[in-house]
Formats: C-alpha cells, structure tokens, sequence
C-alpha cells in the first residue's frame, strides 16, 4: 500500500507557510515599537510635529544658488529645500560626467600595452580609490586649491574671467532683448536641424558609395560661426553682467565657488578610480578569440576597439558602473566639510537646528536621495537592457 | 592535379608561390615551437597539415597572418613580407581569411553585419555592394535565410559556415583553417567540411589544421605531418596515408585511423 498522505509538518509548503507568518509578526512588531517610541518620546520632549515651518523666512544666507534666486529675509525653508536639491543634482550631474569621461580614460590607459602608461594608470587607481574620500574632498580644498590660489585682490585674469582662493568668476549671460532673443533660438534651431539632416545625407552616401567624409567636424565649424553671426545680425540679444572687484570678493557675474569645485574634482577623482577599473574589467572580459577574429580580417586597432571590444565590454561596463554614479550622488553628502551648499548640508543641517523638526527633514532628504537614486538606475538599466538584448 | 612538394625548387619556378616561408623558427619564452620551417605554397594548392597536439602546426598558421609573432626566418605572402609595420600585416590580414576552431562571430552583430563589417571598413565597399557579396556568399554556404539572426541563435555548424563566409567576404587569396571541425557534433563535421570541399572545388588557396583524415585524402595537394615544431613529413595523400615514411608518422597515422 502507498500511503500518499503525508503529515502536514512534513509539507514544505506549510512550512513555508509557518516562516513567512512568524517573520511578518516580528517585523510588524517592530515597527509598532518604534512608532510608539517615536510618538512618546516627541511628546515627552513637547515637540509638535507639523509642516507649518516651510513657509517660514529662513534666518540664514545662502551663498550659492545659481537656480533659483536667494534672498535674505524673504526666502522660505521650502525654498531652501528646493536649493538644496538643485545643488545636490547640480553636483551630481557634474561629478557623473566628469568621472566617466576620466574614468575610461584611465581604464583604456591601464589596458595599453605602453608599460609607463599602464603603471601610471595601475597608481592612479590604487592611490586614489585607496583613501577615504573625506580625507581627499579636504586635501584638495584646504591643503591644494585654497593654499595656492590668490586671494581675490590678486586674482588670477583671464579677459573678465577670474580665479581665486574664493572660486571661479564669469560673466554671467542675461536676456537683454527678449523678442530678438527668441528670433535667434529659432534661427539656431533651424541651423541645428540643417546639421543633422546634412549628416544623414552623409551617412547614406557612406552607405552607397563607400565614401566616408569628415563632415562632422565642418558641421559643427560651420554651425558655430553661423551662430556667432546669427548673433551680432540680431543686435546682440544678450547682455553679459561682469564680476567686479567688491571689498571682500567679487560680486556680480556667475560663479562657481572653491568648494563646489574642490568637491566636484575629489568626487571625480575618486569615482573615476572605481570606474576605471568597471572599465578594466569590462574590456579583459571580451575573449581573446574576438580580438583574433578582428586582427584576422584586417581592421585596424581603433576599428577593432569601437566596433568590437567596445559593445561587448560595455555590458560588463555598465551594471556596476551604475553603483558608482548612485554611490557619487550620495558621497555628495559629504560636501559639509567643505561648506558646498547641498541637500544635506542645508537641509538637514542648517534647517535642522533652526527648526529641530528632525522627523520631517530627515524624512524628506531621505526620500530626495532614493527618488535620484532610483531614477538614475531607472534610466541606466533602460540603457543597459538595450545593450544586453542585442546578443539574441 | 597539380602536386608540387616544396623542397624541388624546378618545379615551382614556373608557377610563383603565394606564400613562401623559409627557416622559420619561434619561441615561446624558452620552448622552441618550430624549428626551420621551410614551405612553398602555390596558387591554388589545398595543404591539410596534421600532427599530434603541441607539435606547432597552429601556431605555424598562425604566425601566417601574423596572430603569433616570429623570431627568425621569413614570411612571404604574395610578394609582401611579414616585417612589424603595421600597414603591411593589415594589408596581408586582409588578403588571408582565416577560420578558427571556435568561430569567433561577433555576437553583438548579425550574421551579415559580421560578413558586412570588414568589407565596408577596410575595403571600403559600399554598403550595398557589400550587402550583396555576403548575401551572394551566404548562400554558397547555405544559410542565407539566417542572415538577419545573431550568431548565438545559431547552431555551431551554421555559425562555422557563417565564419567561412565572413572570410571569404574580403575575397581572399589564401584561405587558413585552424581545426575548422574539433569544435563540433559529427553531423555538423559533414556540413563544414561540404562547404570545405566546394570552396576548394572552386580554387582556392587553402591551408587546413584538421584531424579529418577522409577530408585530407579526398581535397589534398599535399598532406604534412608535423611533429615537435617541425616537419616531419609531406607527400601527396595517396603515397602519405598508403605509404608513410617516416616511424613518427606511421605510429600517429595508426593512432588517428584505428580507433
């Protein structure tokens, strides 16, 4: 006799069953436990927890905010919450592009089969993924740029651009006259259209006669001086206002301030290590019989690297890369040593204590830092599973 | 046939060698992987070369477009020798197609990206134009209808035959098969080793690595048999495989024919 009941301590299934419930009732008890903490101790304390602070006036000043206008006195903490965000993404934009650029370029060097080039690549990697980033974000404010640079009244010049221990003065471009302004944005749209279109063009006699033309570098000659005399034809629609000696430092103009670059540079410096080696790994992990193949057939070197190695690495390339532009955008947070004006460093920071809503803030910055982080790994996954599909 | 062996230079004076090598001698590190090579080949001719594992008959292919580096001796393809300047190996690649044991397709491109990519970058060809010579080639291979497939749909004697397309796409003088076979199913040897027989039929120059001793005896101008980096032997395949002269060969012939 086969007996096909089986005792139900024995099916895997009400096992399961039994671990998921027990699993869920800790959890859930946890959490009410913390709440309840969370609830008496706030009351305790006298704390009201509410949003009625954002449209408060901040008491505290702003120095960088290139986005949206600061000012004293009138800007809310809802505002500052918005500057701080556009700092953080401002920081992030510019520390992803720039650590990619170098940090394939330190990959490819330290795959070259120049001995020099490869081991000064193999020390940059190691030096600087090496040190605590901290350490690097003040090293190269305090102990490079701010000891090097003049101070304002001896400001490095060059034209109406000028360098010092405070940062990096521009002219700052304003719309002078609108209308002709927005006459010039169309002439130029319609000029960048005609570069795609003659690019095309080009492209699809490459694919019939074989011919290949440089034309992308006319292109963007061409549509450069188109757009200079496009410009001046209009009457010159923009204005520009210039940064002028002021007792301390220079006001008026753009500028980009000593630790927004000082931040930016030690951010890229230390990703890009990372990224290098993303780019090490990716480019080793396309077998050796491609690379036979591609010699085989006659393409030269750069040919073989664009069109072989290239693709394939860049599957290898990209998942891991993406942690290190999301692990960037955090390590942002770290500007409070050098006083760059982001999320954490105006909001939870400055706000924080004015207003001791913890609750809220913290809540909030949080929040802010998992919608980038997943947004950016929502866009390069998009990118990633082109790539991948590709293969079959 | 035409059935020349290289050491009597007589007969060879009149056709010219497209690839001639002479005391050709390679290390790696301290193993001495062929010792005094000396071979003529002449247009047309179909060289299978054999040998048990180790004995540098791939190497000795492969130092032909230049995948491996040699130390001494002389490379000659079709007037050109093989030197380090760049310009030159490109060249010569270009002219030489070459097969390899694992196929080595490209798998981020379709089946006719990988016979187009060449032809339109180093011979420059228009796209059009080189659309229709791997399409014209693809059929002589028969898979024409896999064209627009990635080489991972494929199974591996159809992405075999899509390799000897892809070579043949740069309309080369000198065809080299490094183990063509050695990879694949028995059913998939036989469709390789069609496609083989009618690229040979047509004229080619070929030079194969393979153990497919029926394959040897039935295309063969010459047969060689090579043993630690050197040749042993070489004749044409009736006299090689009827009447092996040398002990060396005569044990391998018995290990590769009796099993």
């Amino acid at each position: 006799m086969i007996n096909t009941k089986i005792p139900f301590y024995r099916d895997p299934r009400f096992r399961s069953l039994i671990v998921q419930i027990l699993v869920l009732a800790l959890v859930s008890y946890g959490l009410l436990f913390i709440y309840q903490t969370t609830v008496s101790n706030l009351v305790e304390r006298g704390i009201q927890t509410s949003v009625s602070f954002f449209d408060d006036v901040a008491p505290f000043k702003i120095g960088f905010s290139p986005f949206l206008e600061f000012d004293l006195g009138k800007t809310t903490y809802i505002e500052v919450f918005y500057i701080g965000i556009l700092n953080t993404l401002l920081i992030g934009a510019l520390g992803i592009a720039a650590s990619t650029i170098v940090g394939f370029f330190i990959g490819i060097i330290r795959l070259s089969p120049n001995w020099l080039a490869s081991k000064c690549a193999l020390i940059y990697i190691e030096v600087f993924r090496n040190v605590p980033l901290l350490l690097q974000i003040m090293f190269w404010n305090f102990a490079v740029f701010l000891a090097t640079l003049p101070p304002p009244k001896k400001s490095i010049e060059l034209g109406f651009i000028y360098l010092n221990s405070r940062g990096l003065h521009t002219p700052k471009p304003f719309v002078d006259d609108l209308t002709n302004f927005n006459i010039w944005m169309f002439i130029l749209f319609i000029g960048l259209c005609f570069c795609f279109w003659i690019n095309k063009r080009s492209k699809k006699q490459f694919e019939q006669t074989g011919k290949r033309n440089s034309i992308g570098l006319y292109n963007l000659v061409g549509f450069i001086i188109f757009a200079i005399l496009s410009y001046f034809a209009l009457g010159s629609p923009l204005g520009f206002d210039l940064p002028v000696l002021g007792k301390f430092n220079f006001k008026g103009g753009g500028q980009l301030p000593l630790p927004l670059f000082s931040l930016w540079f030690a951010l890229t410096i230390y990703t890009s290590a990372f990224i290098a080696e993303n780019v090490r790994a990716g480019i080793t992990s396309v077998s050796k019989g491609q690379i036979e193949a591609a010699r085989s057939i006659g393409l030269t070197r750069t040919q073989m690297i664009n069109m072989i190695i290239i693709p394939q690495a860049m599957r290898v390339i990209i998942p891991p890369t993406i942690s290190q532009f999301l692990n960037l955008t955090k390590n942002s947070s770290l500007a409070v040593a050098v006083g760059y004006e982001e999320i954490v460093a105006v909001w939870a920071g400055i706000s924080l204590n004015q207003t001791g809503q913890a609750l809220i803030i913290i809540a909030m910055t949080i929040i802010v830092y998992e919608c980038m982080s997943l947004f950016t790994s929502f866009i390069l996954n998009a990118y990633n599973r082109k790539m991948q599909i590709v293969e079959r | 046939m035409n059935i020349t062996v290289a050491s009597e230079k007589t007969m060879t004076s009149e056709t010219h060698p497209i690839i001639t090598i002479s005391n050709l001698n390679k290390w790696y590190g301290k193993f001495h992987a062929l010792k005094d090579i000396n071979l003529d080949v002449n247009k047309t001719e179909k060289i299978v070369i054999c040998g048990p594992s180790g004995s540098g008959k791939s190497t000795l292919i492969r130092c032909i477009n230049r995948l491996e580096v040699h130390q001494e001796g002389s490379i000659i393809v079709d007037g050109t020798e093989l030197t380090d300047d760049v310009k030159q190996i490109n060249e010569i690649r270009s002219d030489v197609g070459m097969v390899f044991q694992h196929f080595n397709l490209f798998p981020h491109l379709t089946v006719l990206e990988n016979c187009t990519l060449a032809p339109i970058w180093v011979r420059k060809k228009p796209k059009i134009e080189a659309d229709e010579l791997a399409m014209e080639l693809l059929k002589k291979v028969r898979i024409p209808e896999q064209s627009q497939k990635y080489p991972g749909q494929l199974s591996g004697g159809q992405q075999q035959r899509v390799a000897i397309a892809r070579a043949l796409c740069m309309q080369p003088r000198v065809m080299l098969f490094d183990e063509p076979t050695s990879a694949l199913d028995p059913e998939m040897i036989k469709e390789v080793l069609e496609t083989m027989i009618e690229l040979a039929d047509s004229g080619m120059t070929m030079l194969v690595v393979t153990h497919e001793m029926g394959f040897a005896n039935k295309v063969a101008d010459r047969v060689i048999f090579m043993d630690e980096g050197q040749i042993v032997e070489q004749n044409n395949p009736e006299n090689f495989f009827s009447n092996p002269k040398s002990e060396r060969t005569k044990l391998f012939l018995s290990q590769i024919l009796n099993h």
